[in-house]
């Protein structure tokens, strides 16, 4: 389970480059069909419908009485909607008193005061009321940014007593109940996040923290002591922050922190396990989803070979039901890069993998289904020959049905998979059975579909067959019409064999009644 | 019942129905085919008779179990009717193994309906089988691998604890207490959430030994989601404590739950403050819960300050009366009048929707000096809901010191609200406008708010036209036909010529609705001229709708109007160039003549009470409103 070091190094930069707060947005697509309200369902008296969920993380929406003007007016205010969460003790003002700047103080005595000062960073400010405590909030904000070149430059700084200081100091800060979310449904994608109040000085004690962790005189055997299953968790649950500043910080603390604490790691991945179960089967809702799978990614590069079980379960049980989650565009990029880090380590994956996805395909939503076909393109792109005699028969069938889609963008994607070589090539040498279950939905587009562009793709996979395998093709080809004949036949059979049955069934329900429920 | 099943087993005919095909269908690639197949899945029970579908169907389904989740879903509500279909109470066992298979799948849904099938055959099951088969499915679920199998454990417990002997209940408790302390958060959600349901069907000794600590310790979870849960939990297990027990056994925790880290705690304590209230009793109220309910009010989140103000009447409510009107005016009060001023629109409003519920608790003389500041402060709130929630409500405070006492502020909050930019509160305001008149009687009304109800009848938004006409029937109903005749009758045909075609429709959808409230005399003599003008209209859409209107007023005017004037409009609107004023200008004949022809009915309905029987039949079908109202004065005859 090592580290994979250019990975490693590739994420940090990534990560650097991001901490200049701005949001960004890791997946190019981006349209969002959202199904509005229909306005028979909105009813003036909001209070009534508040039914909350029982995780409770629903809270709600803004104003909802007109169903039509909602989205245009969050779009009108421009000003960034703010929050924090602190449980706060209204009141008193806070005092503090200043301390000396650690480097006019002689070089012994600077531990003593490294701590007094991590001390005074313990006391948490409101944000929320921008008047209150200012010039207390300006002298923490500068201690700080103080502690942070310390611990950068200084050598020696970093004694036993240290250490409970500064996670304390980190725990005070950053530990704390999220807020609820401003609007009912937070739509990632339309809605601009709700930012940190807090902010000025969250970021210098995330800061600190990772240059803490990453300093050359931190050890990990004495913080292990202090850096525990507890504190991690805790770090885990920030990941729902809807802030993407505080979760591009978070990455990198828990990037550290699982590349530095060995009797960590497998804890870390039951809680993200944890995390993401949660998110598919109850509750549909977490921020930072996308962050972790990052981290995630990095992680499975480095496990060694074979595979364990565990592992294996993580992949079948989890990740590939992350596939099924409505907001999937928000993470999909990370998922897939994921999936295929797990293929290339074990290719005898594959199987299971092309069989949950095909499982969880999705049956309306054509913006997945595009999404889904990318992806599946991607473990094409490293699937073994062997793997692919393995699933090239359900797998074909979904492509077949797609190529069908009268969604043009989901046809379009899954012919574009006949521009690829490498797949080219393995459709190639099993076009004896590809060939037959791609023909009739090929062979009706050609004639049916409503885009030109889709039919003009169609008659180049047509002639590709055509060219692979050419008696197979007339065959097919002959065939074709007494072949749907067949299909029709079987399906008036159906339906008799079916009201062979509901005859029966009332009959029954008649003459013996009592037994058969009806 | 031996003998019944053996029948309907010998009934399954195998040349007709081989089970090989039967099996097909719900193997059939096709999903929407595979589901629609499952969902007859009795129907193919049916056709194997009881025996093979035990021997046969039950197997290829416990073994098949993997498919999509919609097909699996449908799977596990179908084993929950199928008792009969294996033969009765005797066989049910032989569902357990694909319902066990089922009760571990990953998707929730589909657990959660297999636990529930599971549950409803529980009952039929006998307390020898209950032991011998049911109750090892849920230990071997309890003690699954996969959480998923763990969390559908945790619904079961409770349904077998009662029917089996005192060994196995002792298992049955020591599993779910394992459950309480799961691993993985999922399963102690689940565990916290049936906790409620599993100390109901305990003995009450083991309810304090061992519920009450699991309790404490779910109520103290690293989580906050499954802390929440535990709080509505603590509703049941109070009320199955005597009193005595309760401040040492579950107070501790409900006072940490109320001043919880976590908003979603706190929250989840608001939301159930009535219930809790309920459970613990008035003492307890007096001394804890009243402080708990100040700070609930005062919260840091507007989340749980708004579901704690929306307790605000019920709490009151439900305060012991001896000494509820002080805990009111000196406890409750002072948070309310703070919270008329949160910086919240939803705790507002939430409050608004309750606290002039406040009313009728505290009396004239408290309302006047301390709540109806509190109302006028809310009237004119900046945010519309606050203010819609308010006028919603005020039939509680009429009932104690009249409306009279808050009209002048009334007033602009309704002419505002009458104008809101967003149409579905003007609809709102609008609903209340009968109430509202019949309040404040009808001087008051023609003063201050017939304007705004004409003003509606244009107003550029459809359901608000609508509503409008809807209104001033309600009103007529209200205040007579001679008020309609005199206020708003002429304002309503005066619009007949207003050279916007919308706003002329607006005076016949007026006329259809008014007409039977204002009775014969108006209608005939006022309105029809009107609306038989308008069938002149260059616009196609008003002329169809004379024709509708005619239809409709047909009832109320009498039989000369309708053969003199009407019918030679309808006439001409029947060769009319557009083909919808066609369409509805033979509707409207025909409805006429039904209308004409029920005269000749109520001829004959004098003949004798025969006749009059099949009169009354036919006035059913035709639907006229006048008819009925004529035979039954014939009746009487």
């Amino acid at each position: 389970m090592l580290f994979n070091l250019p990975v490693f190094i590739h994420l940090y930069e990534r990560l650097n480059s991001r901490n200049d707060g701005r949001c960004r947005t890791s997946n190019p697509i981006h349209y969002v069909f959202q199904t509005d309200q229909s306005p028979s369902s909105l009813e003036p008296n909001r209070a009534s419908r508040r039914a909350m969920s029982s995780a409770a993380t629903t809270p709600p929406s803004v104003d909802k009485v007109d169903g039509f003007s909602r989205k245009s007016v969050r779009k009108a205010k421009q000003k960034r909607s703010q929050s924090s969460s602190q449980f706060r003790s209204q009141g008193k003002p806070i005092e503090l008193t200043p301390l000396p700047l650690l480097k006019d103080v002689p070089a012994p005595e600077q531990p003593e005061l490294f701590l007094k000062k991590l001390q005074q960073c313990c006391t948490v400010f409101d944000f929320m009321d921008t008047l209150s405590d200012l010039k207390m909030k300006e002298y923490k904000r500068s201690t700080l940014n103080e502690l942070v070149d310390y611990v950068t430059v200084s050598r020696g700084y970093l004694t036993e007593q240290a250490y409970p200081e500064v996670v304390k100091m980190v725990s005070y800060n950053i530990f704390r109940t999220l807020p609820p979310s401003d609007s009912n449904e937070f739509d990632p994608e339309e809605d601009e996040p709700t930012l940190e109040a807090s902010w000025p000085h969250l970021q210098l004690v995330y800061e600190f923290f990772i240059r803490f962790l990453e300093s050359q005189e931190f050890q990990p055997s004495i913080a292990k002591k202090y850096i525990d299953q507890k504190f991690v968790l805790q770090l885990l649950e920030l990941f729902d922050s809807e802030d993407p500043r505080e979760r591009d910080y978070l990455k990198t603390v828990l990037h550290r922190i699982y590349g530095k604490f060995l009797g960590l790691r497998a804890f870390i991945r039951k809680q993200i396990n944890n995390i993401f179960l949660r998110f598919v089967y109850e509750t549909e809702h977490f921020n930072g989803v996308a962050e972790l799978l990052e981290i995630l990614g990095s992680i499975i590069n480095g496990f060694a070979l074979p595979l364990k079980a565990e592992h294996k379960q993580f992949l079948v049980k989890v990740l590939i039901p992350l596939h099924t989650v409505r907001s999937l565009s928000l993470f999909h990029a990370q998922l897939a890069y994921c999936i295929v880090q797990f293929l290339e380590k074990d290719p005898a994956l594959t199987e299971p993998v092309i069989r949950g996805l095909l499982k969880f395909w999705p049956k309306t939503c054509s913006q997945k289904e595009v999404m889904y076909l990318g992806e599946l393109e991607e473990i094409l792109d490293v699937i073994e020959p062997t793997q692919f005699v393995k699933i090239q028969e359900p797998l074909f069938k979904q492509i077949s049905r797609c190529v069908s889609s009268p969604h043009f963008q989901v046809a379009e994607r899954a012919l574009y998979y006949w521009n690829n070589e490498y797949i080219m090539s393995l459709i190639e040498e099993n076009s004896s059975v590809i060939l037959p279950i791609m023909f009739a939905s090929l062979y009706r587009i050609s004639k049916e579909h409503w885009n030109p562009a889709i039919v003009a793709l169609v008659y180049n996979v047509l002639k590709a067959f055509m060219e692979m395998n050419s008696t197979l093709f007339d065959e097919l080809t002959a065939t074709y019409k007494s072949d749907r004949q067949r299909e029709k036949k079987k399906e008036k059979e159906r339906e008799e064999l079916w009201k062979k049955l509901g005859d029966l069934e009332l009959k029954r329900g008649l003459r013996s009644d009592g037994i058969i429920p009806t | 019942m031996q003998h019944k099943s053996k029948m309907a087993g010998a009934d399954g005919d195998d040349s007709l129905y081989p089970i090989a095909v039967l099996i097909d269908e719900l193997r059939n690639e096709d999903v929407q085919l595979r589901l629609n197949s499952i969902k007859k899945l009795s129907t193919i029970a049916l056709a194997l008779g009881v025996e093979r579908t035990r021997t046969e169907l039950l197997p290829f389904l416990t073994d098949t179990i993997y498919d999509e989740d919609e097909v699996l879903l449908a799977l596990a509500e179908q084993l929950g009717n199928f008792t009969m279909l294996v033969g009765g109470p005797e066989y049910v066992h032989c569902l357990l193994p694909p319902l066990e298979s089922l009760a571990t799948v990953e998707e929730t849904v589909v657990r959660d309906k297999a636990v529930e099938s599971l549950r409803k055959i529980s009952q039929e099951h006998s307390p020898v089988d209950l032991e011998v088969h049911f109750e090892p499915l849920v230990k071997r679920l309890a003690s699954g691998d996969w959480f998923t199998s763990r969390t559908s454990a945790c619904g079961l417990f409770s349904v077998c604890y009662p029917r089996v002997s005192s060994t196995v209940k002792a298992e049955i408790r020591q599993h779910f207490r394992t459950l309480c302390s799961d691993d993985t958060p999922m399963v102690r959600r689940a565990a916290a959430s049936k906790l409620g349901e599993f100390a109901k069907v305990l003995e009450l000794d083991y309810v304090k030994s061992d519920i009450i600590s699991l309790f404490t310790a779910l109520a103290s979870d690293e989580q906050d989601s499954v802390r929440l849960l535990a709080v509505e939990a603590c509703v049941s297990i109070a009320t199955l404590l005597p009193q005595e027990d309760l401040e040492t056994l579950v107070m501790p925790t409900l006072r940490q739950a109320a001043e919880d880290k976590s908003w979603r705690v706190r929250y989840m304590v608001a939301d159930k403050f009535s219930e809790l209230q309920k459970a613990v009793g008035p003492e307890i109220t007096k001394n804890d819960l009243v402080p708990a309910f100040q700070n609930l009010l005062k919260d840091c989140e507007a989340e749980v300050r708004a579901a704690a103000a929306n307790k605000v009447k019920e709490f009151c409510e439900n305060l012991p009366e001896d000494s509820r009107e002080t805990i009111i005016m000196t406890h409750i009060l002072p948070c309310v009048k703070e919270l008329v001023s949160d910086t919240n629109q939803h705790v507002k409003s939430a409050l608004a929707s309750v606290i002039m519920g406040l009313s009728t608790i505290l009396g004239k003389d408290n309302t006047v000096e301390h709540l109806l500041p509190l109302f006028l402060a809310q009237l004119k709130d900046e945010c519309p809901e606050v203010r819609l929630n308010i006028i919603s409500n005020l039939d509680c405070v009429n009932e104690v010191i009249g409306i009279r006492q808050l009209s002048q502020s009334l007033l602009p909050a309704i002419v505002e609200l009458a104008e809101d930019a967003k149409w579905r509160v003007r609809l709102a305001i609008i609903e209340y406008m009968p109430l509202l008149a019949g309040q404040l009687g009808v001087e008051f009304f023609d003063e201050k708010l017939n304007t705004l109800c004409m003003a509606w009848l244009i107003d550029h938004v459809y359901a608000i036209r609508e509503a409008a006409t809807c209104n001033l029937m309600k009103l007529v109903e209200k205040f007579g036909a001679e008020w309609a005749q005199n206020t708003i009758v002429p304002k309503v045909l005066g619009m007949a010529n207003d050279p916007n075609y919308l706003h002329r429709m607006t005076t016949l959808f007026c006329i259809n609705a008014l007409s039977e409230v204002c009775g014969q005399d108006i209608t005939t003599k006022q309105m029809l001229p009107v609306v038989l003008k308008m069938s002149n209209d260059q616009v196609a859409n008003v002329r169809f709708n004379v024709a509708k209107s005619l239809q409709k007023i047909g009832p109320v005017l009498d039989s000369n109007a309708l053969q003199t004037e009407v019918k030679p409009v309808l006439e001409k609107l029947d060769t009319d160039t557009d083909m919808d004023v066609k369409y509805f200008a033979q509707e409207a004949i025909s409805g006429k003549y039904t209308t004409l022809s029920i005269f000749f009915l109520y001829e004959v309905a004098s003949l004798g009470p025969r006749s009059l029987l099949v009169v009354l039949v036919l006035c059913q079908t035709h639907r006229s409103t006048m008819c009925p109202a004529e035979c039954v004065s014939q009746c009487e005859r």
